[in-house]
């Protein structure tokens, strides 16, 4: 075995089995119930304050911006993020001043596009705290943990690395083949966030494209807000149930938002809105433009619609989706990959 | 005479990179120039090269570069569109061969470093982390490095934090730590050369010069010493037909352009 290792990684989101089974018995109804509702009331019924959340989709991918921006209008404060990884969410979240910790798999950065102004000045100053590191696939198998119901996985990734020392992982001898082996444990986060393609109005849930670690994810978070393009059927989900990636008994909120990813990307539905991607990470290399981007974008806006009106309207949605599908610029703008 | 050059060094680090990737082989990449290579990989001499994405991408032929590791060109007319539990359970079950990543300082052992400059407590700068970074260096069976800046601040003595494990302390050590056997880093390409890993030592090793690189420009642009053999090949230049299939890749330049 290795030298002894200390471990300094504060263990967030964890709960014995026994007791999240008995929260889940308790709180999460097996009812086909209508869980429509809108995207204010949601987010003020499941996200106090000092709450641990995590978000669905990937990075630029699938982000539910719509619930993003409202934590912001609500001026949620002391959230614990989980960055799993945590790029424009997590950014947004942290300029808009509703985090003081983060858990970081990856953060502060917004891959091709360069590392973020606005996460890094927080971290750097001490006005977020990390809490601890992991990798991508050791947090996704925290949430498989927690979604099996059991108190850890082993997995053979982070060995060997200063991640470990800084994380809530723990490094045992495999019983049978006596070699080291690394335990994550499970993580319940208090709420995720999600965006969908589709669901029905008991949250019956489909994906299209990559799930990245939505699927284990839904399984593990005790609450589940659902914002998607389009509420569907019933009926739609039963003709082909095998589409379902969640299912209605794990959703808590669901709320129909069309182009609720903007500007981050919807799975073969439309492209990353780069024109104001790009805007936020100018705007956000100082405090004063941050705020500003806030008053402009949320506090002015008197909803989602709104919101889409100001970034482009029409035009911009049509374009983002032109863009996706592979098809010639219709417009000036100076999005990415067409 | 001095002639305009024909190629960027970005253009032949991907070149480079690409030419390291065999046909029926399985490769992880991310964003950036690793994509690129894959993508010139697959248009050239590796048709049958299956390339995997972190988020669930597997076996795509990328139409043109994506932004994101999850960006729908990441599974264009793709064999599945999956998840990372998948991806990432098929690396650590054997399946896939290389990894590609990049990294913000290194040592003599390949470990790797993308979390914080300083302490991690009162980071002097912070980095964004694993990410997968981790996660492809622990579990794929060779890993490549593209570090496009070699300099004595980025191939350093001592790393402020192991992000992703190269060799650790040296042979063995992957084993000791519990990491896959037969894992770790298989070459280095910097915009001075590629080098490999010491069969006897696990330390970094001087392989191939790029055109008109000297073997004491790679020692002097590391603070630990490289290992210099007395024969040392030089890079192929990119052909006519690369450059073309490349500027195809990245029509706007926001890879190779840099």
């Amino acid at each position: 075995m290795n030298d002894p290792v200390e471990f300094s990684g504060e263990l967030i989101g964890w709960h014995d089995p026994d007791e999240n089974r008995r929260w889940v018995r308790e709180n999460k109804s097996r009812q086909l119930a209508d869980k429509r509702t809108t995207v204010a009331e949601a987010i003020r019924k499941y996200v106090p304050d000092g709450s641990l959340v995590a978000v669905g989709g990937f990075g630029h991918i699938r982000v539910p911006m719509a619930l993003i921006y409202e934590l912001v209008r609500q001026r949620k404060r002391d959230l614990t993020v989980v960055c799993n990884p945590g790029v424009h969410d997590i950014d947004i979240l942290i300029g808009g001043g509703c985090v003081s910790r983060v858990d970081v798999a990856y953060a502060f950065g917004h891959e091709l596009r360069g590392l973020s102004p606005c996460g890094r000045r927080a971290v750097e100053s001490g006005q977020v705290k990390v809490t601890g590191e992991i990798s991508n696939a050791g947090y996704q198998w925290r949430f498989l943990a927690a979604a099996m119901g059991v108190p850890f996985m082993p997995v053979r990734s982070m060995l060997g690395t200063s991640i470990i020392k800084h994380s809530s992982a723990r490094v045992i001898e495999d019983p049978w083949s006596g070699k080291p082996i690394c335990l994550v444990p499970a993580c319940y986060p208090d709420v995720a966030l999600f965006h969908v393609h589709r669901c029905d109005q008991y949250g019956n849930a489909q994906i299209d494209g990559i799930l990245a670690d939505d699927f284990e994810l839904a399984r593990a978070a005790r609450r589940l807000i659902i914002t998607t393009e389009e509420i569907i059927d019933h009926e739609d989900i039963q003709r082909r149930p095998w589409r379902t990636v969640i299912p209605f008994y794990l959703v808590d909120a669901v709320i129909e938002v069309p182009f609720g990813a903007h500007p981050t990307e919807m799975s073969v539905a439309y492209y990353f809105d780069e024109e104001h991607i790009a805007h936020w990470l100018k705007v956000s290399k100082t405090p004063e433009g941050t705020i500003k981007y806030f008053e402009e974008y949320v506090f002015g806006m008197p909803d989602f619609e709104s919101y889409l009106e100001k970034v482009g309207g029409l035009r911009k949605l049509t374009h983002l989706k032109q863009v996706m599908k592979l098809q010639p610029d219709s417009t000036s703008s100076r999005d990415g990959a067409s | 005479m001095i002639e305009e050059p024909r190629y960027n060094l970005t253009e032949l680090l991907a070149c480079v990179a690409a030419g390291l990737l065999e046909d029926g082989c399985s490769a992880f990449v991310g964003t950036g120039l690793p994509i690129v290579a894959g993508m010139l990989a697959q248009r050239t001499h590796a048709p049958g090269l299956l390339i995997i994405f972190e988020a669930g991408g597997i076996g795509p032929h990328v139409p043109v570069l994506p932004i994101s590791v999850g960006d729908s060109r990441t599974y264009y007319k793709a064999s599945a569109a999956s998840s990372m539990h998948d991806v990432m359970s098929a690396s650590q079950a054997g399946y896939v061969d290389y990894g590609f990543l990049g990294g913000a300082a290194m040592d003599c052992y390949g470990n790797v470093n993308t979390t914080v400059i300083g302490d991690w407590s009162h980071p002097k700068t912070r980095l964004p982390g694993s990410g997968g970074g981790n996660d492809v260096g622990s579990l794929c069976w060779r890993t490549i490095y593209l570090m496009r800046q070699q300099s004595t601040r980025t191939f350093v003595n001592k790393l402020d934090f192991v992000t992703t494990p190269g060799y650790l302390t040296g042979p063995g050590a992957r084993e000791r730590a519990g990491l896959p056997a037969g894992t770790g880093p298989y070459r280095v390409i910097t915009q001075l050369g590629v080098y490999d890993f010491n069969e006897a030592t696990k330390r970094l090793h001087l392989l191939v010069l790029h055109p008109g690189v000297t073997a004491q420009q790679v020692q002097e642009a590391s603070e630990f010493e490289i290992f210099i053999p007395d024969r040392v090949a030089v890079s192929p230049e990119p052909t006519v037909e690369q450059l073309r299939i490349l500027r195809e890749i990245d029509p706007r330049g926001m890879v190779i352009g840099k």
